[in-house]
């Protein structure tokens, strides 16, 4: 496997979707000025609850509707409990990623008494089959959890930026007060909008673990953390936010790359490191250095 | 019931009814009568002399933690990286205490090591806190970075020659080694408390004193409350922020007596890994002062230890799941017990801003 080949572009592309989801879900939630780092939680509970519900129906589509209701209502939960009892968003996301971390391994072994992983879903197969890099490309192109994802994250801009409801959003989160005096209902803006972000980062949950055909304990791995920094990095700007998303992804398909020519396996795994590190560098660098929006975790007061 | 009760208790109640119904709804689901699995926490916990030790040991890194993130806290600073800070100078604290047992008397090599591990623990904090002084990047996103890079790096470090065998750090000196509570209090043999969980408590109620008497901690704390009135007044915002990260950072890197020093002899892999994030949980319960956080420790230790003790019937993972909703339902009460105008006022940190 070489540095720059179509199985390189395939992995990208593949390892980007999580990533890209979740980075899009948080521009949903922060752009309505909801602090949103439970984006590791909305992965997780979605990619458990897609393969439960997968293996319970047998139906793969029920499973990616399973993944994405749990995802809107971890979300709009969060939004709800923010918006109506002023819990600390940040306090809140911390509890949504433990719940999830120790709710989805209480549901492994309740469910298939397992510690680790759940029975393997078929998940959806399309494309040929075989390891030549046009095959894996092809696979991953004919992939609907990503062609969902794909239209998800490519509307988003123009939802947010030229609609009625995305303008409504924009000034909830830009200035709440303001935006209730204009007549704008805030809490229920907002609970629209993390609807809508737990649905996209729902599908980056249902996307790992139908790439995995099955669920692993833990198998959001940080992706939810590094789109927290995506968003950051975009200036809150979806699009922006989902191409960051793509390096990073680069970076970490890299790994495999280096991984594959053989140097000393243990050594390369700091490399593991590059997207975390690659990220603070960028941030230092002033990279994105716009400011969130004005109302990011304020309430309508008065 | 707020009369009755007061905010504070009332907060209380009101989570523990929410983990009791957790815990009856999971007892059930894994085929235990709810009953027989609170007896057994009850016998893991606080009904034997073992378990009372096995409960403060397992306090002992949350007391830390939660100081540490009260005090960035009360700044109006979120400290989320206690979890790299406490893994790297735990680590470096292993490292250090195995070369200096033998080398050094432990009355000079023990206070090296604790030292050590705050230089480590302010470090990497300090790093959080001058991206947020220096460049305006909120720590929030600074110190999950951080923690990551902590994930990746520490396994690497003990594959890449720090260890024997790629896990943990070589054994410790018993000259080194803190003191175990049995030595004092015989009753608590077998258990893994140490005077760390002592120490703990001192640290808390020293870093409480500090923050009411002293001028750097009084300065901090109006810092938390308006942050712009005290740039007007002349208060060096930006400093006094990254001195609050830096001493957080210290108190998370303490962790480590209770660990490396107080129980294991070595660090390794995973090591006090969790007591970051629900330290978090220990400070936002324990807000009142030392007694508040202390008991708030002991309680989530009191959870972490009974997960043990059920965990061959129902798994632990159960207690993670209360937890989260202890956290929740604790920050839920406090506000509307705020409302009734019933709590005294809490400074409110700064707004969340990235």
């Amino acid at each position: 496997m070489r540095l720059l080949s179509l199985t390189t572009v395939a992995e990208t592309l593949r390892m980007a979707a999580p990533y890209a989801c979740a980075a899009v879900a948080g521009v949903w939630a922060e752009r309505a000025g909801v602090v949103q780092i439970g984006l590791e939680a909305v992965l997780l509970s979605s990619a458990f609850a897609s393969v439960a519900v997968a293996l319970a129906t047998g139906s793969m589509v029920l499973g990616v509707s399973g993944g994405v209701a749990v995802g809107v209502a971890l979300s709009v939960l969060h939004a709800a409990l923010v918006d109506r009892t002023r819990i600390d968003a940040v306090v809140a996301g911390i509890a949504w990623n433990l719940l999830a971390a120790s709710g989805s391994r209480l549901g492994l072994r309740a469910l298939y008494d397992s510690a680790s992983n759940s029975p393997s879903i078929e998940g959806f197969r399309f494309g040929p089959t075989g390891n030549d890099g046009w095959q894996v490309l092809a696979r991953v192109l004919c992939d609907p959890v990503s062609w969902l994802a794909l239209i998800a994250i490519l509307v988003s801009p123009y939802l947010l930026e030229r609609t009625r409801l995305g303008l409504r959003i924009r000034a909830v989160g830009e200035n709440p007060t303001a935006a209730r005096a204009a007549g704008i209902e805030v809490g229920k803006t907002r609970l629209v909008a993390l609807a809508i972000s737990g649905a996209i980062g729902a599908l980056g949950g249902v996307h790992l673990a139908y790439d995995q055909h099955r669920f692993e304990s833990g198998m959001s791995a940080g992706r939810g953390f590094i789109a927290l920094a995506a968003v950051v990095l975009s200036g809150w700007l979806p699009g922006r936010a989902a191409l960051a998303c793509v390096a990073f992804a680069l970076l970490e398909a890299m790994q495999f790359v280096l991984q594959d020519l053989g140097q000393a396996s243990r050594a390369v795994t700091v490399v593991q490191a590059l997207p975390y590190v690659a990220a603070l560098v960028a941030l230092g660098l002033g990279i994105g250095r716009r400011s969130a929006p004005g109302g990011l975790g304020k309430h309508a007061e008065g | 019931m707020t009369r009755l009760l007061g905010p504070e208790r009332q907060r209380l109640v009101f989570a523990l009814a929410g983990a009791l119904i957790v815990l009856n709804v999971v007892s059930f689901t894994f085929g235990q009568p709810p009953l027989a699995t609170l007896t057994r926490m009850w016998q893991g916990t606080w009904g034997t002399p073992y378990g009372i030790g096995q409960v403060l040991f397992k306090a002992t890194p949350l007391l830390f933690t939660g100081v540490a993130f009260g005090v960035a806290f009360r700044a109006g600073l979120f400290n989320i990286g206690a979890e790299g800070q406490l893994a790297l100078a735990s680590l470096v604290a292993g490292l250090a205490a195995a070369r200096l047992g033998g080398v050094l008397p432990s009355p000079i090599a023990i206070p090296l090591v604790v030292l050590l591990a705050l230089l480590v623990g302010a470090s990497y904090a300090a790093f959080a806190g001058a991206m947020r002084a220096r460049l305006g990047i909120h720590e929030i996103i600074t110190s999950i970075m951080l923690n990551r890079i902590a994930d990746v790096v520490l396994p690497w470090a003990l594959a890449m020659g720090l260890s024997t065998d790629g896990v943990r750090t070589r054994t410790i000196d018993d000259a080194v080694r803190l003191v175990s509570l049995e030595r004092f209090v015989p009753a608590l043999r077998g258990s893994a408390a140490s005077v760390a969980f002592p120490m703990a408590v001192a640290v808390a109620f020293t870093v409480n004193a500090w923050s009411r008497r002293s001028r750097a901690g009084r300065e901090l704390e109006w810092i938390g409350q308006a942050a712009s009135v005290c740039e007007a007044q002349g208060v060096d915002v930006a400093r006094r922020r990254q001195q609050a990260m830096a001493l957080s950072g210290a108190i998370a890197g303490l962790t480590c007596l209770g660990t490396v020093l107080g129980y294991k002899g070595y660090y390794e892999l995973g090591l006090g890994a969790g007591a970051g994030f629900s330290g978090i949980a220990v400070a936002m319960l324990g807000r009142g002062g030392p007694v508040q956080l202390t008991l708030a420790a002991l309680l989530f230790g009191t959870l972490a230890q009974a997960g043990l003790a059920i965990n061959a019937r129902v798994p632990r993972d159960a207690m993670g799941v209360i937890e989260a909703v202890v956290i929740v339902l604790m920050a839920a009460a406090a506000h509307a017990s705020a409302r009734q105008g019933a709590s005294p006022s809490k400074p409110s940190p700064a707004e969340v801003q990235t």
